[in-house]
């Protein structure tokens, strides 16, 4: 009784609320702000999510495009016989004993030549001073280029010189004439010559192959370093993780998916892959440095070292992608293997396997490419501090001779003093991304090409 | 003999087995192959495996212990009077083997023969003009003693590889016969080939279990040294972080708190970031996006996990840095001192960890059922209400297990600290302070020192031990969270 005299008092209240459904009243649209606030919400943070993609991506592509050009200045040097072969009789033994030292004022000299027959205006009046607009590494250059063929000495040839690292940043826009006011390397008069020369085009921004093919070089010259050499270094270290951990975490899962029997020690393999697989990757780094070099006397910096430790860290990864792949396949197919006479092995290693491959290989390739971006444990096994400077000699050398890798000598060059290093470890990554890139695209391929749905 | 030579020789002998073992079942059963018990494959496999396997996982166990075995027998040698101030028995074994490397080589290109080298009463003067005339590097630390301990050092290191090659050999040539002789219609070389590559599969799922135990121990007995040379309290409990590298311990400060404390406040800023936008994304990819945005959009923020954490760091250093420094720094708010700060690497820490939290919590959110859904909608509440009352407070506990994960990653996290976090030790609420981490100073302890004899290298092993401990914990109370609700819902 008393319920209904309530519900009955209330009723003109609720009728104030809803006058009429076409109508949305205050609380209605309230609560459909709130709808469209909350769908905002989402969708802002996916909004975020990908202008941080593209700022990462867009400063690395802007950053790291100028890596991949390079400044050229084209002399004519001349190869005065009387300086580089005093005794006159192109021994190769004689011509090795003039150093550097003796090539360098030749290039001065071909430069401040240029300089003087284009009538280009410069307050410098030594040859000398021109040395401030090449590579340190010219003169190696050249060196190098007249002992190959001793029969250009005497003659005058046309070299194309490296420019050194602030000649490059000016052409790129990276370094200006005030930034060099307090420059003791170059003065911006250095840069009138630079203009004059560009003009006349013997001056010339080409594309940067030795960039990509060629070695590390030393603190003071940024023009001549590329990243060559690691990337040999990270191929024999993928080389080491491929040949390991495919095996063992196929050979692995088989066992789990197919073999093991619910046990404590399945469970305890179970639960330390899981572990694992979250354990942070410079305790891998740990781990192989008192391991592989503490404790079996491994070389240190050496790929092999790299790869058993990168290996050890992809293993959960292929493990885990294996086992998923493996599940897939129907039982039926086990079923009828059995049903015919096959033994279990033969059953799993004739019929499950092969038809779990594509994923297998999926897995594994995400794996590798998760391997090849990594740097933390390749920092503790003595990968970094190592210049990279010469490519290993044979098979046996790129495994156990020190290197770098892509990755640590992108971490290197970002630590040095030289802001032209931090153009090359942008453009470092944008290599190592092409990698992944090229990995992961791989990899999608194989999935959709191969990929058997039942 | 080289090792890989061995290893060649014996996988040829395999081939051979193989062979052999096939050819030899087949003429057991007169060339009919029907009257075996198994496939001809099986006997020759059976051969070859005898064969290869006991000889290399011989080569392999003795080769990893063989270095620590000389070690500590010619370790016995060096009398503890060698053994000088601030030194230790780590460092001088390091000179005896460098030593005995200069020996090899000095052998090798005849400055010094065989029997010279070999020979315990040799001339020690001699002996040092020799090799360094050879061109191996000397150093001061080298004495008669040492240079005798290299001696028997190199002479038992050859011992112990000859020991390896014939070994190995007798094992392979061994398993061969063995498993030839066996072999005929009647044996059951299927049933025996089968248990052999069990067992094989067996070991590489155990191979987990040895990483776990490999990394257990290596940090264990590490800690314990480090602990035998600093106080574990004054470790554990320590307000200031300085080591020094000028005199060996005594003046470091070594506690771990400043650097637990930055690890952590740079943990919270990435999960600040990283947390509400991948929930938020999550959200709206699982209950609103129509299956086309879903398939565009997750992908794109996956591509954030793919990059390596290389980039991120440069990201740090080189762009987020410099850019926070323009807005914070002396020329903006004047709040920055340096590029390199708390901000700067968990601000971008949260970027890498967008997806991580996103791609957990969407399959999370998809676990809830769907009836929850259409009994709240049905009940007349909006989409964002049902999300807020149902379906959030059922996957609560399955996004607090991802959120732990993600801190947990957070706080192994490496690269992007080393490079964007700063290098000094600091207690402090700023977060545009540079501040350092664990990891970053495991990094800083341990490059370029191959000495690990000093606190300052050993302590490293310590930090990674407490890391290990606390990011075990989060994924283990992370893992047991996330498996008890997908159990509540299955």
């Amino acid at each position: 009784m008393t319920d209904a005299t309530a519900s009955l008092s209330e009723q003109p209240k609720k009728s104030k609320h809803a006058a009429s459904l076409l109508v949305a009243d205050a609380r209605t649209k309230r609560r459909n702000a709130a709808e469209r606030r909350f769908r905002m919400y989402g969708i802002a943070a996916i909004a975020v999510g990908l202008v941080f993609l593209v700022i990462l991506l867009a400063s690395i592509v802007r950053n790291g495009i100028p890596a991949f050009t390079q400044t050229y200045m084209t002399v004519s040097v001349e190869l005065p016989a009387d300086k580089l072969d005093k005794k006159g009789n192109r021994d190769l033994a004689d011509l090795k004993k003039v150093s550097t030292f003796g090539y360098a004022p030749l290039i001065d000299k071909a430069i401040f030549a240029k300089v003087q027959v284009l009538g280009i205006e410069t307050p410098f009046t030594k040859p000398k001073e021109m040395r401030a607009l090449v590579s340190a590494s010219a003169p190696a250059q050249l060196r190098d280029y007249v002992l190959n063929d001793p029969s250009v000495i005497g003659s005058t040839v046309e070299f194309k010189v490296l420019n050194s690292s602030r000649v490059d940043g000016y052409m790129k826009g990276r370094v200006t004439r005030d930034s060099v006011a307090r420059d003791k390397n170059i003065d911006a008069e250095h840069f009138d010559i630079v203009d004059a020369m560009v003009k006349q085009g013997s001056v010339s921004r080409v594309f940067n192959w030795a960039f990509v093919t060629g070695a590390d070089a030393s603190e003071s010259r940024p023009e001549q370093a590329g990243i060559g050499v690691s990337m040999i270094g990270s191929f024999f270290m993928m080389l080491v993780v491929l040949v390991l951990s495919l095996p063992l975490g196929v050979a692995a899962s088989i066992y789990l998916e197919e073999f093991a029997a619910k046990n404590r020690f399945t469970d305890l393999i179970e639960v330390n892959i899981s572990n694992l697989a979250a354990v942070p990757s410079i305790v891998f780094g740990i781990l192989g440095l008192a391991v592989f070099i503490q404790f079996m006397h491994l070389p240190q910096s050496a790929p092999l070292v790299g790869g058993l430790v990168l290996t050890l860290m992809t293993l959960p990864t292929i493990i885990i992608s294996t086992r998923a792949s493996l599940k897939a396949v129907p039982p039926s197919i086990r079923d009828a293997a059995l049903g015919v006479g096959a033994s279990k092995m033969q059953s799993v290693f004739h019929h499950v396997l092969p038809l779990a491959a594509p994923g297998i290989l999926t897995g594994t390739i995400i794996g590798l490419a998760q391997a090849l971006g990594e740097t933390a444990p390749l920092l503790l096994i003595g990968m970094v501090g190592y210049i990279a400077s010469n490519y290993p000699d044979g098979i046996a050398a790129g495994f156990l001779s020190p290197n770098s890798s892509m990755p640590a000598q992108i971490y290197e060059w970002s630590k040095r003093a030289d802001p032209a290093y931090y153009e090359r470890a942008w453009g470092g990554i944008i290599i190592l991304l092409l990698f992944l890139m090229t990995m992961n695209i791989i990899a999608i391929i194989l999935r959709r090409r191969f990929e058997r749905r039942w | 003999m080289p090792l890989y030579w061995l290893v060649l020789l014996i996988l040829a002998l395999g081939v051979v087995g193989f062979f052999a073992g096939r050819h030899r079942a087949l003429a057991s059963a007169g060339g009919n192959g029907r009257d075996l018990h198994s496939l001809p494959v099986f006997y020759g496999s059976n051969v070859m495996f005898s064969a290869i396997i006991p000889s290399l996982a011989f080569i392999v166990i003795v080769s990893i212990a063989l270095p620590g075995f000389v070690s500590s027998r010619v370790s016995h040698m060096v009398p503890a009077s060698e053994v000088q101030e601030g030194s230790s028995l780590n460092l001088v074994m390091a000179e005896v083997r460098r030593v005995s490397d200069g020996l090899e080589n000095a052998v090798a290109s005849g400055a010094i023969s065989e029997e010279m080298a070999r020979d315990p009463g040799a001339d020690f003067d001699d002996m040092t003009a020799r090799l360094k005339d050879s061109g191996q590097i000397m150093t001061a630390a080298l004495t008669a003693n040492v240079m005798q301990a290299a001696q028997e050092y190199r002479a038992m290191s050859h011992g112990g590889h000859r020991f390896i090659v014939i070994g190995a050999l007798v094992l392979a040539i061994a398993g061969f016969a063995w498993a030839y002789l066996r072999t005929n219609k009647d044996f059951r070389a299927r049933n025996f080939v089968e248990r052999g590559v069990l067992g094989l599969l067996i070991f590489a799922a155990s191979v987990a279990i040895l990483t776990t135990v490999g990394i257990v121990l290596s940090l264990i007995f590490n800690t314990i040294e480090f602990f035998n040379l600093y106080k574990a309290s004054d470790f554990f409990f320590g307000l200031t972080w300085s080591p020094s590298f000028s005199g060996r311990g005594g003046s470091s400060a070594l506690g771990l708190i400043p650097l637990l404390w930055g690890t952590l406040f740079i943990s919270f800023i990435a999960l600040l970031v990283a947390v509400p936008i991948g929930l938020f994304a999550a959200i709206y990819l699982s209950e609103y996006a129509s299956p086309k945005v879903r398939s565009i959009a997750k992908p794109a923020l996956e591509v954030l996990a793919g990059i390596p954490t290389i980039v991120y760091g440069l990201f740090a250093l080189l762009t987020i840095g410099p850019l926070l420094m323009s807005v914070f720094g002396r020329d903006g708010l004047g709040w920055m001192n340096g590029a390199s700060s708390v901000m700067t690497a968990g601000l971008v820490m949260g970027i890498m960890l967008i997806p991580f939290v996103s791609s957990l919590s969407d399959d999370i959110i998809n676990a809830v059922p769907q009836t929850m859904r259409d009994g709240s909608l049905g009940l007349g509440a909006t989409q964002s209400e049902t999300i807020r009352q149902v379906v959030m407070p059922a996957a609560l506990p399955g996004i607090v297990g991802a959120i732990i994960l993600a801190a947990s990653r957070a706080i192994g996290e490496t690269m992007i600290v080393v490079m964007g976090a700063g290098a000094a030790a600091r207690l402090s609420l700023n977060p545009f302070e540079a501040m350092t981490t664990v990891t970053a100073k495991i990094v800083s302890q341990l490059t370029g020192d191959s000495d690990f004899a000093s606190p300052e290298a050993l302590v490293a092993f310590a930090l990674g031990m407490s890391l290990f401990v606390i990011t075990l914990c989060l994924n283990i109370l992370a893992l047991q969270i996330v498996r008890k609700y997908r159990e509540q819902y299955e």
